[in-house]
């Protein structure tokens, strides 16, 4: 389950370890990480892709929320860890206009400041 | 005019009861109780009222009538005519006075008096009656026809039969007044299918129950006797003992073997089904009486072979035997044309309604019911291989159990991985749709996929019991109006199927809806 045990802090950046199924099961959780985020005080989330397994249009509304709160908020999204197959998606749903999108976790720190 | 006397019947009662409860030692012999008095409408008496009597002495009249005579009979002296607004609607009936004297000409004047001032209210009374009686008698009908449509209803087949390698459609839509159309799909031993179209003579609720008791007998009957003119015989045996007298019911019954698509029928007087062979129409012959018409009758049972490809129609007269504005029938020939020319399954039935539509035009309100029930043999049309057919209950999550299952079915097609994942997507997206949407999370109603291979196709058919309404053409979403909070974050799910697989079809009936998903085999990349 992500939660807020689930969100890990580096360098002013949340991340947060997404559940293998990103659904209507997964709301209550991504939302509980964000709001984790927000209290923390952390200026970029990074949501981690790696463990996903299953990601349906139901999550993608999830996501498009979790970004529309973000922007309002003056925060960063960005993702990593997607499989070949959840980075067509992202590009076909035009989510990766919207945030960075990088291989790993790591390379997403290397970059720091996001956007 | 027969109410109407038994009413002021009671008047004269009253009087004469008043009367009696003056201490009198011996019984009054005056009661007047003037049975129903007929008049016929070419009585000359009615003219006589009509021509402005007033109040008349009976027993003075010199007219040839037989309500006169009736009247005499009866004990009635003294007749004032109740008249409004010209129309005579009803009388005044008074037997002798109790002191024997005649009415005098003071006693007259006051009884015309009152039946002026008494006719109008009294035909007021009778119009309230007249439209309480109207409004009974609808409520009635429309009582009767309700319970008729419920016993249609019950009894018709609420899913088709699954066979592989089959495709069938039926269609039923009673009438305003209800026929006794009836069809059903019965399941035999060896996988056999029993399929039956009939037709009630009559409307309403006799109709509906007879329609049902034909139902419950071929039911138990055929899966003991298989033979299907041995089974029409039987069933016009229990018929013709218990149907009203002037019912019967016509009724086609035939036995399917969907393996080798062997079909045995025999004919109780229903309308031929057409069989569809490449292009040319047929329609299969066997002779029989109707059912419940007489004890003990034979059938003729015969035999066709229904190949990859054919077509078969079963039906009733509604359609056959409707008519346009000029009273010309659609006939039996203008459908056999049209079975000819159209596709298979709802397409088949969608064409003769529409082609009805045109002929009748749109004010047609329809004569009877209309059944139509067609099945078609696909398996082998084209070289298709069904890989797996199943169904999944409408529940939340199952989606992910059916992109499972599917995913398993099509592992080992070659398809390039990334098109694999995909297929996954979008499978899992319309079989989430179908629960979500078609079937509105109700567990009893399953989502039936059947996945499928051509040379150069994998096809996912999902079906949902949704239909009516059709599913919306994919669009693309507004992204940047979701993320400025203009529109719900929801709505991707058409879009992402449309942009996963290499063809979607959907399909949409009175009853269900049909989502194909199309991946191309055998071409890398086909999508690039």
């Amino acid at each position: 389950m992500t939660s807020a045990e689930s969100v890990r802090y580096r360098d002013g950046t949340a991340i947060v370890d997404l559940p293998p199924q990103i659904d209507s099961a997964a709301e209550h959780a991504l939302s509980e990480a964000y709001a984790a985020a927000v209290a923390h005080g952390s200026k970029t989330v990074l949501l981690n892709f790696a463990g996903v397994d299953f990601l349906s249009s139901t999550g993608i509304a999830l996501i498009v929320g979790i970004l529309a709160r973000a922007r309002k908020d003056g925060r960063a999204i960005s993702a990593s860890g997607l499989n070949e197959h959840y980075r067509e998606i992202f590009e076909i749903t035009r989510l990766a206009d919207f945030m960075t999108i990088f291989a790993d976790e790591s390379a997403a720190l290397k970059a720091g400041g996001l956007r | 005019m027969l109410t109407l006397t038994r009413t002021f019947r009671r008047v004269t009662g009253q009087r004469s009861d008043e009367r009696a409860t003056e201490a009198r030692p011996t019984p009054r012999p005056s009661v007047l109780e003037t049975p129903s008095i007929e008049i016929a409408p070419n009585d000359p008496l009615l003219a006589y009222f009509h021509a402005g009597s007033g109040a008349v002495a009976i027993d003075e009249l010199d007219l040839d009538s037989p309500a006169v005579r009736a009247l005499r009979q009866a004990g009635v002296k003294l007749v004032v005519p109740l008249i409004s607004q010209g129309e005579l609607i009803g009388l005044l009936n008074l037997g002798r006075r109790l002191s024997d004297q005649d009415y005098s000409t003071d006693d007259r004047r006051l009884l015309e008096k009152l039946a002026a001032q008494a006719s109008p209210a009294v035909r007021v009374a009778q119009l309230v009656r007249e439209q309480e009686a109207e409004v009974r008698a609808r409520e009635r009908i429309d009582q009767e026809l309700r319970v008729a449509q419920l016993i249609q209803q019950q009894f018709l087949p609420k899913t088709l039969p699954d066979l592989p390698g089959w495709q069938i459609a039926a269609f039923y839509r009673a009438a305003a007044e209800i026929g006794g159309d009836f069809y059903d799909f019965i399941a035999l031993p060896d996988g056999k299918i029993g399929l039956v179209v009939g037709d009630v003579t009559g409307h309403g609720v006799p109709a509906a129950l007879v329609m049902a008791t034909t139902r419950s007998a071929l039911r138990s009957e055929a899966p003991r006797l298989v033979a299907p003119g041995a089974v029409l015989a039987q069933v016009n045996d229990l018929l013709h003992a218990d149907i009203p007298a002037n019912m019967f019911v016509t009724c086609l019954y035939a036995v399917l073997d969907p393996e080798t698509g062997a079909l045995r029928y025999a004919n109780a007087g229903h309308d031929l089904p057409f069989v569809r062979r490449g292009d040319r129409v047929e329609e299969l012959r066997a002779t029989g009486m109707p059912l419940g018409a007489m004890p003990s009758m034979r059938y003729d049972e015969k035999e066709a072979t229904l190949g990859p490809g054919d077509v078969l129609l079963l039906h009733s007269d509604g359609l056959a035997e409707a008519h346009d504005p000029q009273r010309a029938m659609f006939g039996f020939g203008r459908m056999r044309t049209l079975v000819g020319q159209l596709g298979i399954g709802t397409e088949l039935i969608d064409g003769l309604l529409a082609a009805l539509h045109a002929f009748t035009g749109p004010a047609w309100e329809q004569e009877d019911d209309i059944t139509l029930v067609t099945l078609a043999r696909v398996a082998g049309v084209t070289g298709e291989r069904v890989l797996v057919e199943f169904q999944e209950p409408s529940a939340p999550g199952n989606e992910r159990r059916v992109m499972e299952r599917v995913a398993d079915a099509a592992k080992d097609l070659g398809l390039e991985p990334i098109r694999f994942e995909r297929l996954k997507t979008a499978v899992a997206e319309a079989a989430m749709n179908a629960i979500e949407h078609g079937n509105h999370g109700d567990r009893a109603l399953p989502v039936h996929v059947r996945v499928s291979q051509t040379d150069g196709e994998l096809t996912i058919r999902i079906v949902d019991n949704g239909g009516g309404k059709d599913i919306p053409e994919a669009e693309t979403p507004d992204l940047e109006a979701k993320l400025a909070g203009l529109q719900k974050p929801r709505g991707w799910g058409l879009f992402l199927i449309k942009n996963m697989v290499d063809d979607l079809r959907t399909h949409t009936t009175a009853t269900h809806h049909t989502v194909e998903l199309v991946m191309r085999l055998g071409r890398k990349g086909a999508d690039q």
